[in-house]
């Protein structure tokens, strides 16, 4: 410890140190060490090392302490911001046997294995941390990090260290892992794609060595080989073959069968006929001697099917589609019995139980507000932006955040039957599974397969008239050449290339199929807050008596105190003012504002409410929409800072696009106050619905799909979370990919929404892809069959012009959508999104 | 051309183990995580030392665009 500090003190000084604070950027003086936050004043130093606060400090001399100090040269300010220091106790629900059972992958009572989620992870410095983690506490083993779901295995010994422990201990570093209540009650893991990967090797190796012997005949050796040549090498084949057929096609064998016997004719009927015509077909000609087969072509469709499905099995590992309210809510709250206060788990909650909700944290069961002052944020549940106070005696809904100082209540009803629960179990809220095979595919090959069993029969019989011994042949001959490669590989690689490079360019889609949709896509529905305005993060304004020049410095000098984004704000707006006067005994609140005394006045900034409790009246009436910052100098109340929402920028320009081939629509859970704003750009024909209940919302998607409309929903919170299931395509906007977003087909970045109505063009386009891939591949099969029955082709042509036409509707599918891609701008969106990753990931 | 006979079940059963090694690379989970690593390299040099290694205060920070 004491030799560290000598080699970086000897270090520093040749490097050249940096100016305190950098002019331009009021406020941001100094960087944390560790985290790279700005500090405060004030702010907790060490040699010549600052630290915006305690925790941040604590963690960097663990580090150093234990030899970790690399983890500075991995990442500079590579660290997260810890914050609060972490009560004793507060994970002791952990150990609790029903809770402990449920994350624990794996424990013999001594050697314990459990995996998390740790959505902040974001550098090599962090995996690097996080697998050395046996450095810093005994009883740590192995841990192994799984960057893309941003997961950590780890290893220890329970006899030394409890499940409480490892989570206290990553959530010291400021490493937190997501617990919330959808890890407990998950059923069963992901399914996991070895099988999968195992069928393609089998596959491929099939496919190469079953060309490898079909070289005789590709190459019109005929009469160069011997018979036995022929025969050894068509017995060798079909061997090949065999494990291609049992295995590799096994799903499409099951696919089959299923859709067989509940009567519905999906793709996959008319492959496995396809397939089992090849196969007795070329086994028919092996075992007779008659030919080589088509054991090539088999091996060679199969491996590029399942080539296609993999593919499609694209998944961001890192999102979830099909959060429910859940991954909402924590796995544990404070109760409170009598003096005494426990973590309890969520689950284990009963009505009439003493809950202590401190700022930022959700109400888990309806409940009913027993002391303290409740300030609920509803935004999640209902998409009103402002938070509401309530008094003591009211009924705070789950969901709920408290916003402010504790508060505590008492549980009114279980967590399963709260408003937002029996929301969930609405039985409107399923969707009707059964309309999704409604694909693009199974619809082509409706009609597809009815008519090759029509023309096989009839050829059959055809032949079977004038020649008994063909009729078999013919039969098979039909099915081989029609077998529906195209079909079957067009899309999945089309549609799969696109999910592809959307993901890339920060759209992310939950299948590819979801394109299709996408394409057929008429109504647009949109949320307001968080989707189309940015709450919070508009301009500043000043209402109430005109403010002196001292006036704005002492406020100006409070606000710099704090790196709340509001007071960031309004110390931005108030400009630079000519020196800071000190403030002398700051104090804030999390959730109300700040106080302190400038020059010799007291001065209070924060919201209505905390400044109410410091003694000021004020009049609320007449103010305008968005989030007040109140200012109180010498006990009296002058006016306030209004951060309006304003709407996204790019708003405009979406509603124009898309409104030129889709009828569009607000709908949002906010009161009407900004009305105007969006009559304006929506025009007044457009449907506007204000303080609509998630259910509203439901019902209004469902109205426009009854209508016969294809819709599209557009929204970022849990009060959408219905009317993004319900609609055909949920488009859920996040401004952070590790936040939380309700179940949706579709993810997009919030920075990218101004990509929607492009996302469209390109959805359009690749359907239009696969039409031309399917054209392209009819005319391929009936120029061939046609010559070929003429006797015009060699043998040997057919044979590699059989494989071949797998092959060219891959290449047409994918090349056809990255050049669409390049031309709507996607893949310079992806390189741009790269280039901002880059330096981060790689640090 | 009877050498052939011989040869091609050789070929067949190299490629067969390589076959069998693929199949021992899925199933050990190699094909679970492909990003990870890579990260990992990056950083695995550095054996544990106690007294540490070169550390920049925060004057030397690099500017941030």
């Amino acid at each position: 410890m004491q030799s560290v500090r000598s080699v970086s003190a000897a270090n520093d000084v040749e490097s050249v140190p940096a100016p305190a604070s950098r002019p331009g950027e009021e406020g941001v003086g100094v960087r944390c060490f560790h985290c790279g936050t700005p500090c405060p004043k004030g702010a907790p130093a060490r040699e010549d090392r600052t630290f915006c606060c305690h925790g941040c400090q604590t963690v960097h001399e663990l580090l150093v302490a234990n030899g970790l100090g690399h983890f500075y040269d991995l990442g500079t300010q590579a660290g997260l911001r810890v914050g609060e220091r972490v009560g004793e106790g507060r994970f002791t629900y952990l150990d609790d046997a029903v809770v402990r059972e449920r994350l624990v992958d794996f424990s013999d009572g001594h050697t314990t294995r459990v995996t998390f989620q740790i959505p902040a992870m974001h550098c090599v410095a962090c995996v690097w941390l996080l697998e050395n983690l046996f450095r810093l506490g005994p009883g740590i083993g192995r841990s192994q990090v799984n960057f893309p779901r941003r997961e950590v295995t780890i290893t220890f010994d329970e006899t030394v260290l409890k499940l409480s422990g490892v989570v206290t201990l990553l959530h010291s570093l400021g490493y937190p892992p997501t617990l919330r209540l959808d890890a407990v009650e998950r059923e069963g893991q992901r399914p996991s794609s070895r099988r999968l990967y195992l069928q393609v090797g089998v596959a491929g190796f099939a496919f190469g060595n079953a060309m490898l012997f079909s070289f005789p005949g590709y190459l019109g050796l005929e009469g160069a080989g011997s018979i036995g040549m022929r025969g050894f090498f068509g017995v060798l084949s079909l061997l090949l073959a065999v494990p291609v057929m049992v295995f590799s096609a096994a799903d499409y064998w099951r696919a089959a069968w299923t859709a067989l016997r509940r009567r519905v004719l999906t793709i996959d009927f008319p492959i496995a006929i396809g397939l089992a015509a090849l196969f007795g077909q070329s086994a028919f000609e092996i075992l007779t001697g008659a030919g080589e087969g088509y054991v090539d072509s088999l091996t060679g469709l199969v491996f590029f099917l399942l080539c296609g499905r993999v593919f499609q099995r694209k998944s961001y590992e890192r999102l979830a589609f099909d959060r429910d309210y859940r991954a909402f809510f924590p796995l544990a709250v404070t109760r409170r019995q009598g003096a005494r206060e426990e973590m309890v788990a969520v689950s284990r909650l009963a009505v009439g139980d003493r809950l202590l909700l401190r700022h930022g944290e959700i109400v888990p069961a309806d409940a009913r507000l027993v002391g303290g002052e409740g300030l609920m944020d509803y935004s999640f549940v209902t998409g009103e932006a402002d938070p509401v106070e309530k008094a003591v005696g009211a009924t705070l809904y789950a969901g709920g955040q408290q916003v402010g100082g504790a508060i505590e209540v008492e549980t009114l009803k279980p967590v399963s039957q709260s408003y937002l629960a029996s929301l969930w179990s609405n039985e409107t809220f399923v969707r009707p599974r059964a309309a999704r095979l409604d694909d693009l595919t199974n619809r082509f090959s409706r009609w597809f397969t009815l008519v090759v069993v029509g023309v096989a029969l009839g050829a059959a019989t055809w032949w079977g008239l004038r020649d008994a011994s063909l009729a078999l042949r013919a039969f098979t001959a039909v099915l081989i050449v029609a077998c529906p490669c195209a079909l079957a590989l067009a899309a999945p690689f089309t549609f799969g290339t696109a999910q592809r490079l959307l993901g890339r360019a920060g759209i992310f889609l939950k299948r590819p199929q979801t394109i299709e949709t996408l394409a057929r896509v008429d109504s647009v529905v949109f949320d307001k807050t968080g989707t189309l305005t940015l709450p919070g993060r508009g301009a500043v304004k000043w209402e109430g008596r005109t403010l002196t020049a001292t006036e704005r410095s002492l406020a100006a000098a409070l606000a710099g105190q704090s790196t709340h984004p509001l007071a960031v704000r309004v110390r931005r707006t108030l400009g630079r003012v000519a020196g800071d006067a000190a403030v002398a005994g700051f104090c804030d609140e999390p959730g109300g504002g700040m106080k302190g005394t400038v020059d010799g006045r007291p001065v209070v900034l924060g919201s209505a409410r905390w400044l109410r409790r410091q003694g000021l009246s004020l009049d609320e009436s007449g103010a305008s929409n968005g989030s007040a910052v109140w200012l109180g100098i010498d006990g009296e109340c002058l006016g306030a800072f209004r951060v309006t929402h304003t709407m996204r920028p790019e708003t405009p320009e979406i509603v124009a696009r898309l409104g030129a081939s889709a009828e569009l629509a607000l709908v949002s859970g906010d009161n009407a106050r900004e009305r105007d704003q969006f009559v304006a750009v929506f025009g007044l024909a457009t449907p506007m619905r204000f303080s609509q209940s998630p259910l509203d919302k439901l019902e209004f998607v469902r109205a426009r799909q009854e209508a016969g409309r294809t819709v599209m929903m557009v929204g970022d919170g849990l009060n959408d979370a219905g009317a993004l299931r319900c609609s055909d395509v949920g488009v859920a906007v996040v401004e952070d990919l590790g936040t939380f977003s309700p179940a949706s087909e579709m993810i997009l970045e919030a920075g990218r929404l101004g990509r929607l109505p492009a996302v469209r063009d390109f959805a359009r386009g690749a359907v239009r892809i696969v039409h031309v891939c399917i054209g392209v591949s009819c005319l391929y099969n009936l120029v061939g069959v046609s010559l070929a029955a003429r006797g015009l082709l060699a043998p040997w042509i057919c044979a590699i012009l059989m494989p071949l036409s797998s092959v060219s509707v891959v290449a047409l599918a994918s090349g056809l959508t990255a050049g669409l891609a390049r031309r709507l701008g996607f893949l310079r969106d992806a390189a741009g999104r790269d280039a901002g990753e880059f330096p981060e990931v790689m640090a | 051309m009877s050498a052939l006979f011989l040869l091609i079940p050789i070929s067949l059963v190299v490629a067969l183990v390589f076959l069998g090694w693929f199949i021992w690379a899925v199933r050990t989970g190699q094909y679970e995580d492909t990003c990870t690593p890579a990260m990992r390299m990056l950083a695995d040099d550095e054996s544990p030392k106690p007294t540490g290694r070169t550390l920049p205060g925060n004057g030397s920070q690099p500017k941030q665009p």
